[in-house]
């Protein structure tokens, strides 16, 4: 030390060879305590929960784009028979029209065969259907394009095949929206409400850090640390063990997608499976969702520092 | 307003200056030392600390202050989870130093006061003399103009404490203001040309200190 010169007889540095093992950067705000490994599990759960919720609200909002792009590219033209009516030349005639409109892609009428087939499951077998007035359907498919063209066809229907209706599924699209749209509002609530509890745990564990270290600060005081390096060794401390709750909770909530995705294959055949597959679709989040696990877990152990750091820093501004 | 510890009295320390503070056990000294490092405010009367009103001066300014402040805490107030190195080393790291910038100062500063051997030692397997050594230098490390020393033998045998104050002195020397609070009567006669502060029944006498 430059300053007892005298005393040591050598200048700073001289002859000194210090200890190579020598530990020399330990955190400030001791690294483990019971209340740190219980703060790294509640946020591990949070986390976990949080993504869980992200990851369904995703495989929803997937789903439901499946689900629109799927109906909307189908419609459905109906011709109901009329007295003195030749049905099959009004199917042919509006299988013809449809074909030359614009943006159509493949057109199918059902035979009367099948249209007595559709009816059976309200009706039951063996009854004899020849002499019901049975409307006749056409499934038309529509090119593959983002909005397709449903008003060109409904026009050319009308002029050329009067009789026909067209129905573009718009009822039921608004109700698979409106469900679809309701689960991601209700993930989405969920979620915050997962984050606020997760923030107001943290803010306990952190003034606990705080009254616990209160010796700790006040030494830091006395030996010239500045409240924003004192609140930066706590923030460092809380985006430890933010990081490490919020990367465990998160690689559970991986695993848990990953092995859904997995069990959703032998799902698949059972009844209960193809109802479940038509709500998440694969069951599989893909890169994105992986990526928005991710996010969330690092999202959360920044927000597990920032929020300590913002907790410290008030709590030392009142100390003055 | 609680009951006042100390109560009209007036002094100074002055630039590269020596005193002891003394007296009974529960006459001040501690509140004294308190006070000269900021971490008291007086229900009345002035504090002035490197020429700045302390009750005027904002929390930036108190650390900046602090910084040219040493204090020996009576109960060390050592970080347990720190090792002796980083416990010295804690002043200069909050600066923020870059720790292979003053390694060398503060291993040679350990060796000094005879802790060379325990710089890898926490507080607790410290004996109250090795603990006593390193808050004196942790104290000393960031050369302070003003050091504050409260009873910083009471744990340490007399050759020890002998050094001690050799060491207080040599800085003194070198441009410290040094204050330390004792009782230690053999302690301040192997110093007589310090100044002594006797605090008692909550006033100040001022004595001199012989010429050298």
């Amino acid at each position: 030390m430059s300053a007892v010169p005298s005393l040591t007889g050598r200048q700073a540095g001289q002859d000194i060879q210090p200890d190579k093992a020598l530990r020399r950067d330990m955190p400030l705000v001791p690294a483990s305590s019971i209340a740190g490994r219980a703060l790294v599990i509640v946020i591990a759960i949070m986390t976990f929960l949080a993504c869980l919720t992200a990851g369904g609200a995703i495989l929803v909002a997937g789903a439901s784009q499946d689900w629109r792009g799927e109906v909307s590219r189908e419609v459905t033209i109906q011709i109901k028979p009329a007295p003195g009516q030749d049905i099959d030349a009004a199917v042919a005639k509006a299988v013809e029209t449809a074909r030359k409109a614009p943006g159509v892609g493949d057109v199918r009428a059902l035979s009367r065969q099948e249209s007595e087939q559709l009816l059976e499951p309200w009706l039951g077998n063996g009854l004899d259907l020849t002499e019901l007035p049975i409307p006749r359907l056409i499934v038309v498919r529509m090119q593959d394009l983002k909005t397709p063209d449903i008003a060109a066809l409904r026009e050319a229907l009308a002029a050329q095949a009067p009789g026909a209706n067209l129905d573009d599924h718009r009822l039921w699209l608004s109700r698979l929206d409106t469900m679809a749209d309701a689960i991601v509002i209700f993930a989405s609530l969920l979620f915050l409400l997962m984050i606020s509890a997760m923030t107001m745990a943290v803010g306990f564990a952190t003034r606990g850090a705080m009254a616990g270290n209160r010796e700790i600060i006040e030494v830091l005081h006395f030996v010239g640390a500045a409240d924003s390096y004192i609140s930066r060794q706590f923030q460092t401390h809380f985006l430890r063990l933010g990081l490490r709750g919020g990367l465990l909770g998160g690689a559970l909530a991986a695993l848990f997608f990953a092995g859904a995705s997995a069990l959703s294959a032998w799902w698949t055949n059972s009844v209960g499976g193809e109802e479940i597959g038509a709500l998440f679709g694969a069951f599989s989040l893909g890169g994105k969702g992986y990526a928005a696990i991710l996010c969330v877990a690092i999202a959360i152990a920044f927000l597990t520092g920032a929020m300590s750091r913002i907790i410290v820093f008030r709590h030392l501004r009142r100390l003055q | 307003m609680g009951v006042e510890i100390v109560r009209d009295l007036s002094f100074s320390i002055k630039p590269q200056s020596f005193q002891f503070l003394t007296g009974p056990s529960g006459a001040g000294k501690t509140t004294l030392l308190r006070l000269m490092l900021l971490s008291l405010k007086p229900t009345r009367g002035i504090v002035k600390i490197f020429g700045q009103d302390a009750s005027t001066l904002d929390k930036d300014s108190i650390t900046s202050l602090r910084r040219r402040i040493g204090v020996v805490f009576q109960d060390f107030r050592l970080l347990d989870h720190l090792t002796t190195y980083e416990n010295v080393a804690l002043p200069l790291r909050v600066m923020g130093r870059v720790e292979a910038n003053y390694r060398a100062e503060v291993v040679e500063l350990l060796r000094w006061v005879g802790l060379g051997e325990r710089m890898n030692a926490l507080p607790a397997v410290l004996s109250g003399g090795e603990k006593q050594r390193a808050a004196i230098a942790r104290a000393l490390i960031a050369r302070p103009e003003l050091l504050l020393a409260d009873e910083p033998t009471g744990n340490v045998d007399p050759g020890l404490a002998r050094r001690l104050l050799r060491l207080f002195v040599e800085l003194h020397k070198s441009g410290t203001a040094v204050v330390i609070a004792t009782h230690d009567l053999a302690l301040m006669d192997q110093f007589g040309e310090a100044r002594r502060l006797v605090v008692g029944d909550g006033r100040l006498q001022i004595f001199d200190g012989e010429s050298p």
